[in-house]
């Protein structure tokens, strides 16, 4: 007989497996397509969307946890909370280098300008800037050395990071704002579902009352 | 591996299908599953006279020509037109020509095509949103059309307006911009010989989504300054309205010349990038055409005239 312990870490691991490859097949999409000459005429343009729309639709993911922990009253999706959060990082980091490399070709005087006069590469940098400390103390060490409140607060920044990258697709598009309304909304009900009130839910929908099970 | 001997699989150069052939056979493949049988059927255009222009400029492939389009009547994505356009009826067309005219008319779109030799010119084409290609198209000056009309001693600028049918483009709803799409000349730069009238491209009548059946291209402007799918050309006296200046004036001025040094505000203009390549390459000032053009706008300060 295995013991409860050992099938529940073995289902958990399991389980954040399939989240990560899950999480990696758009990517794979990505470098196939580009492989075999698939991905349109414009393959780099392609490139800069998909690894920015995937950017977003994780931060956003991630945004989900808490509030679907809440109303499904399932807190085991909180361990599904950094896996996400990193992937949007991920995302967001090949979405940075598409732009730095194939757009600027390392052009940093012309990066630099872009950063200061246009707002929606403003807004771009300040949201993958703010996902960069969040990343790094994503890890349980960091949890303890910052101490859960301090660290909570520090997180919060991930709101920011979402908006910022809301204003970013919204400033970029030019008159078909479909797509990007639809991430605001989405964004809004997000932070509205996190709004004190009904049910006891606590206002702090961040870390997990007592450690996690593990 | 030497288990073959080699006459079994040395085959000459002359035998190997060529890759043009191997890959149109996806091509007509891909289009038999995802376009209806009319628009998959191209009409060749007949004597065609080659012009001078685009020589040692690499052609963009025709399906990048005519499978990456702004068209904001079939949808915003730059694949939308290619797969929304076939709902386009380009017969029965008209096109009227008036205002500030002599002789205003109404042509049927075939008289049109035989208004002037059609000739084939390859020209680049910068698109204000950072990308190029390089088109062979089909069509003639503008100007043969226009001296028909016999313009008066009033008339100063040239309004164009696109078809608009929200039946046959259900899309335009959504672009973002209003309908019809109207664009403008000044009279001098319309009369330019560059300035080209086009109904075809690549030896065929225009594809839906690049226009048809009648559109107007202007190399030394940003691509949407080339209305699509023209029904109306009018001769006026005064600067007319754009669509894309109405949408966001700050964004798209009246003259649109390609000029590496006056960036849109959202992004540089000093580079693009040619469909097929991977890196950018820098902008040209009017788009390499500066020494036909540049005198049109002698004495013009470009940055205020964006």
């Amino acid at each position: 007989m295995v013991d409860r312990k050992e099938t529940r870490f073995l289902r958990d691991f399991c389980a954040q497996a399939a989240l990560v490859i899950l999480l990696f097949v758009p990517l794979i999409v990505l470098i196939y397509g580009f492989s075999q000459g698939r991905l349109g005429p414009n393959p780099v343009e392609k490139i800069t969307h998909q690894t920015g729309l995937w950017t977003l639709r994780l931060l956003l993911a991630t945004l989900a946890v808490t509030p679907l922990r809440r109303m499904l009253g399932a807190p085991g999706l909180g361990r599904f909370r950094r896996t996400l959060g990193l992937m949007a990082f991920f995302y967001g980091t090949l979405h940075l280098t598409t732009y730095v490399w194939l757009d600027q070709f390392f052009d940093w005087a012309a990066m630099g300008r872009d950063i200061l006069k246009r707002r929606f590469i403003t807004a771009g940098m300040a949201s993958f800037a703010l996902m960069v400390p969040l990343a790094v103390t994503s890890t349980r060490g960091w949890i303890v050395r910052l101490g859960g409140r301090r660290w909570q607060r520090l997180h919060r920044l991930v709101y920011v990071a979402a908006a910022a990258g809301v204003a970013h697709f919204w400033w970029l598009v030019k008159s078909d704002i479909r797509e990007p309304a639809l991430y605001g909304v989405i964004f809004a009900v997000l932070m509205l579902a996190r709004l004190p009130g009904r049910s006891g839910a606590t206002a702090e929908g961040g870390l997990p009352a007592r450690p996690e099970p593990r | 591996m030497t288990l073959l001997p080699r006459h079994r699989y040395s085959l000459p150069w002359s035998m190997v299908t060529p890759k043009s052939v191997y890959l149109s056979r996806r091509r007509v493949l891909a289009s038999l599953l995802a376009l209806p049988p009319a628009a998959a059927a191209a009409q060749r255009l007949e004597n065609v006279r080659r012009s001078g222009y685009g020589q040692g400029e690499k052609l963009t492939p025709y399906e990048a020509v005519t499978g990456y389009n702004n068209f904001y009547e079939f949808g915003t994505g730059k694949e939308d037109p290619a797969r929304h356009a076939s709902s386009l009826r380009t017969r029965p067309w008209t096109v009227r020509v008036d205002g500030e005219v002599h002789k205003p008319r109404t042509y049927d779109i075939d008289q049109v095509l035989r208004l002037a030799p059609l000739e084939e010119r390859i020209y680049r084409h910068r698109c204000v949103e950072g990308w190029s290609m390089v088109v062979p198209w089909i069509g003639f000056p503008l100007a043969e059309l226009l001296k028909q009309a016999e313009p008066t001693s009033n008339a100063r600028f040239v309004a164009f307006e696109s078809f608009y049918d929200p039946h046959q483009m259900p899309l335009a709803a959504w672009a973002g911009i209003p309908f019809p799409y109207v664009e403008g000349l000044r009279l001098d730069e319309a009369m330019h010989p560059l300035t080209l009238l086009v109904a075809g491209l690549y030896g065929e009548i225009l594809p839906n989504q690049n226009g048809a059946p009648l559109r107007l291209i202007v190399p030394w402007k940003y691509g949407f300054k080339g209305i699509k799918s023209i029904v109306r050309i009018r001769l006026v006296k005064n600067q007319p309205p754009t669509t894309w200046n109405m949408a966001n004036s700050r964004e798209y001025g009246f003259y649109s010349n390609v000029n590496p040094h006056v960036d849109h505000p959202r992004w540089s203009q000093a580079k693009e990038r040619r469909i097929g390549e991977l890196f950018k390459r820098d902008t040209l000032l009017f788009n390499g055409y500066g020494n036909e053009v540049a005198h049109l706008y002698a004495g013009m300060d470009l940055r205020k005239y964006y």
